[in-house]
């Protein structure tokens, strides 16, 4: 399991609103998992406006990343494992209620 | 003879971005009156507002147990930590984002205090249950102090 801050990611959105980020997401991925705050993703609970919005691409992961005076980053990265184990929790998505 | 019962009150106080003047003070007080009061206080904040407290109040007359503010919301989401009151500032999208995290976190009594000079613009995003506490507030902690005296009636 990767911590946040030790992936290779990619920047997607920075200084983004909460909303904004969901609003990405959901308009830019085919494959969305929804969760709520506290939620545990790459070692971090994550910090958000519930539904969380998840978007996965094969094995890369688009997530919202709070920080307190930066506001949200959308980031993109690279990682089999928990796009595998995102995919094997039953969590709700765009099609289908849980 | 009856047994004391009576738990002590525990807040936890939740602090973002200290780039706002009057935050800084305003937990410092807010944090006083409430270990006066009796209740047991913890500041949950991030690194840059520990620092700030450590060198305003070195001798911790004001603020005593300090918490990482993303392991104090990890403890919560693990069931380790629980609070009566949780506190929360915020003056721009990301705190309001802690909030709603804490908000389904936490089932307990909410306050969020919005400040800073977009407090007014926040309140339509706020779309949670909370007592909230909203002040134009960036540099003189004033009107912001007298309206926390309001919502928390401190014992004379």
């Amino acid at each position: 399991m990767a911590c946040v801050e030790d992936l290779n990611k990619e920047i997607v959105l920075s200084g983004a609103s909460f909303k904004e980020a969901r609003e990405y997401v959901e308009a830019h991925c085919k494959e969305i998992y929804y969760v709520e705050p506290g939620f545990r993703l790459f070692e971090k609970h994550i910090i958000g406006i519930p539904p969380i919005a998840i978007g996965l691409d094969g094995d890369m992961v688009l997530f919202p990343f709070t920080k307190p005076c930066y506001g949200t980053f959308l980031i993109r990265a690279e990682h089999a494992e928990e796009a595998s184990r995102l995919r094997s929790l039953g969590l709700k998505t765009t099609k289908e209620k849980k | 003879m009856t047994e004391d019962v009576n738990k002590q009150e525990h807040a936890t106080l939740f602090l973002g971005c200290p780039e706002v003047p009057v935050q800084m003070g305003i937990s410092l007080y807010l944090s006083h009156m409430l270990r006066k009061s009796g209740r047991q206080v913890t500041i949950a904040a991030n690194p840059s507002v520990i620092k700030l407290a450590r060198v305003a109040d070195p001798e911790r007359h004001y603020m005593d147990k300090m918490i990482d503010l993303d392991r104090c919301i990890g403890d919560i989401a693990e069931k380790k930590r629980s609070t009566d009151i949780a506190i929360l500032f915020a003056h721009n999208d990301a705190g309001i984002t802690y909030a709603a995290t804490v908000r389904y976190l936490h089932p307990g009594r909410l306050v969020l205090v919005l400040f800073g000079r977009h407090a007014e613009e926040l309140v339509s995003s706020v779309d949670f249950p909370c007592e909230m506490i909203v002040e134009k507030a960036v540099h003189d902690p004033s009107g912001l102090r007298k309206k926390i005296d309001e919502v928390f009636q401190w014992p004379a």
